[in-house]
């Protein structure tokens, strides 16, 4: 089989993972390798495919052959489709014939299950080594450890890799055992806390020698489908607040479930994948991440599920009206992050400018707030935009109407003159 | 539009070279005089006829001073003038001129403040500098044309001082080049060295047998990535603008795909890439 076909099939294999980032790697270029990462903050898209998501590294399986039974999933055993394999000379060429382009920004490597999981982790490791050592490649590289590989393999796949990851998949044990078997939680959670625990003593070496190797430098990370089980958005997003606090992960991604088959298990084929739900989820993750939300704080025993209408923080603005309004001259950064159309950047640039003088409405805009949300519930030097009025209802379908046109997933609705 | 208190407008338009020099030296010009121009104009821009016009001399000792004073004062704002200078912002030797003014008034405290009126449309540009230079290190598509990388982009700004520093460290060891087709020049890199020149027109080869094979692998995979449930163009248009779409590997027709064959009268016109005379000419501190 030539490489294009084989290129077609392990991408197709492997679309369905969400993760393609390149964020928190600092490779700096190195004498005799080609490559680094890039400095900035966020990581570096090279493309966006027909479904609007990012494109940073060459997201391919080192086979699609699995030994695995998976329900949810496209490469099980049971399922009739065309197998394959790149050899670990086919991988490194493209990759570097890719980066040289500048097509990528790195390599994303994922593999069926084949024979077992040591031995498709030493292929891997062996298509990364050729990599790193006979290309001198130098740019950033995403592999998955697979649950039940010996330690000492995640241990040489982590000095190779800028971020290692553990796919959870099915967010419960129950979800576990009915739709993936061969798996179980011990064996997904093992390897992620030897990563952690790696990655802590890896830093801590850096600190004492320059020159120490460094595990996973970009940390691990991990994927949740949403919407193949039953569980709630309360369980998935109690779930994450564990993985970040517990196992210091640096992201976990949602993948809405897309049906690829059809079991009495799993939802039918006709199903349409939860893209809102998983747009909620991500919202509410980044207020996990950085506004300092908890959990809990966005849902509890008896909302189990985000609002459909409005996003998770607007909800919780709506539910804690006592809060607002926020005076912008005065509250402390944390408090400022809290109000609907305030984010990270122009939380910071509040601060910073309120120091020169104070902050009047008309500022607002300019410093990158969002009024169409912030507007209910800021004041300015005690005021909020001149003859503003409004009640509770109208508050929520101001922020339903301010929100819509960003959504996923519309049904259009096209109003005809003639129906 | 009054400036400072011993400041007036006054009727005259200034010209220069075009140069960051040449508009550093306006400045100079304009403080020597105490004189606000009406309008500062490279030479390529529209005759203005109503009013006196001067033509200012780049003279690098005047710039240099005006630059030291500038970071003196404010090492941000030296980076600001550099890369303000960089934007495709209407009037910005102008709206650049006001910003110093105010700085050496008052002192740089209201660069904290972005909603200053005499910073924002300045920063806002910026950004839009910042913001085009972070796509491209992602959009940027090279072909190797025999062992030198060649690519082109269609930006807005003037963004190959800032962008060629990431190729340059990302490919250190390779020989590429950049082709602006706005701005009509060009980075050329070696290794170890790299400059930007302008150059009228460029024109790129065909590929070749193995790198229209990685292109056809390139566009097969973009292609295969995307899941069909969840397409969303809006999406795909809003993240990637169609403008970049132009220069991109995986939206060319199919011609881009095959090399053409090869034909004994054929010669190579490829790009002779044995430049650059003098070094120091990128300045890396955009």
């Amino acid at each position: 089989m030539d490489v294009l076909e084989k290129l077609t099939i392990l991408t197709d294999a492997a679309k369905y993972d969400a993760a393609c980032t390149s964020s928190g790697g600092s490779r700096t270029s190195k004498k005799g390798y080609i490559g680094n990462t890039s400095t900035a903050m966020a990581g570096c898209c090279h493309t966006f495919s027909a479904d609007g998501r990012c494109v940073t590294l060459l997201k391919v399986l080192l086979t699609n052959r699995c030994v695995y039974d998976c329900k949810y999933c496209v490469n099980r055993r049971s399922n009739e489709t065309k197998r394959t394999a790149f050899t670990p000379e086919e991988l490194a060429d493209l990759t570097i014939n890719f980066y040289r382009r500048n097509y990528i920004e790195g390599l994303f490597l994922s593999s069926g299950v084949f024979r077992s999981p040591d031995y498709t982790t030493e292929l891997m490791i062996q298509a990364l080594s050729l990599l790193r050592e006979k290309h001198r490649f130098n740019g950033y590289i995403h592999a998955k450890a697979i649950p039940g590989t010996a330690p000492e393999l995640v241990e040489r796949l982590g000095f190779l890799a800028d971020r290692l990851s553990v796919n959870i998949e099915l967010p419960s044990e129950a979800g576990l055992k009915t739709l993936a078997p061969d798996k179980t939680k011990g064996a997904i959670l093992a390897p992620m806390r030897q990563i952690q625990t790696r990655n802590r003593q890896s830093r801590e070496e850096l600190v004492k020698y320059r020159h120490a190797p460094r595990f996973a430098p970009a940390g691990q990370s991990t994927q949740l489908i949403v919407g193949a089980t039953q569980d709630t958005d309360f369980h998935i997003l109690r779930l994450t607040q564990g993985l970040y606090d517990r196992y210091s992960l640096k992201r976990v991604f949602y993948s809405a479930y897309v049906p690829v088959t059809e079991h009495a298990l799993l939802p039918a084929k006709d199903v349409k994948p939860p893209l809102l739900r998983e747009h909620r989820l991500y919202q509410a993750d980044w207020l996990l991440r950085f506004y300092g939300f908890r959990a809990d704080e966005l849902l509890d025993e008896k909302n189990q599920d985000f609002d459909t209408r409005v996003d998770p923080k607007c909800s919780w603005a709506l539910a804690h009206l006592e809060f607002f309004p926020v005076e912008v001259n005065t509250a402390a950064y944390e408090t400022l992050l809290r109000i609907p159309g305030v984010g990270v950047t122009s939380a910071r640039r509040i601060l910073s400018a309120r120091r020169v003088g104070p902050l009047h409405i008309d500022n607002l805009k300019k410093l990158g707030v969002v009024m169409k949300r912030a507007q209910y519930f800021l004041t300015a030097s005690g005021k909020m935009a001149d003859g503003f009025r409004f009640t509770p209802d109208s508050v929520l379908r101001g922020l339903i109407a301010a929100e819509q046109p960003l959504l996923p997933q519309q049904e259009m609705v096209q109003l005809s003159l003639f129906s | 539009m009054i400036f400072g208190e011993f400041l007036s407008l006054m009727d005259v338009i200034y010209y220069y070279d075009g140069s960051f020099n040449g508009f550093l030296s306006c400045i100079f010009s304009s403080y020597a005089c105490k004189e606000v121009p009406a309008g500062i104009y490279s030479g390529e821009d529209s005759a203005y006829t109503l009013f006196d016009s001067r033509i200012i001399r780049t003279n690098p000792d005047h710039a240099d001073r005006v630059l030291r004073k500038i970071t003196a004062l404010s090492p941000e704002a030296a980076v600001l003038l550099r890369r303000g200078f960089l934007t495709c912002l209407p009037d910005k030797e102008l709206l650049l001129l006001r910003l110093i003014y105010k700085l050496l008034r008052e002192g740089p405290v209201f660069l904290r403040n972005r909603s200053d009126k005499t910073f924002y449309p300045v920063i806002k540009a910026v950004q839009h500098l910042n913001g085009e230079v972070h796509l491209l290190k992602g959009f940027v598509r090279f072909s190797d044309l025999g062992g030198v990388l060649g690519g082109e982009i269609e930006p807005k700004n003037r963004v190959l001082p800032v962008l060629g520093g990431h190729f340059c460290s990302r490919f250190h060891n390779e020989r590429f080049f950049l082709y602006d087709r706005t701005h009509k020049e060009a980075l050329f890199h070696v290794p170890g060295r790299s400059v930007i020149r302008p150059l009228a027109d460029f024109q790129m080869a065909p590929p070749d047998e193995a790198e229209a094979r990685y292109r056809l692998l390139w566009k097969r995979f973009y292609d295969t990535i995307a899941i069909k449930e969840r397409e969303n163009p809006r999406l795909r248009m809003s993240n990637m603008p169609k403008r970049y779409w132009n220069t991109m590997t995986e939206f060319q027709g199919e011609e881009h795909f095959v090399s053409p064959p090869a034909k004994d009268t054929f010669a190579p016109p490829a790009i002779q890439i044995s430049l650059p005379p003098p070094p120091g000419e990128h300045n890396k501190s955009f």
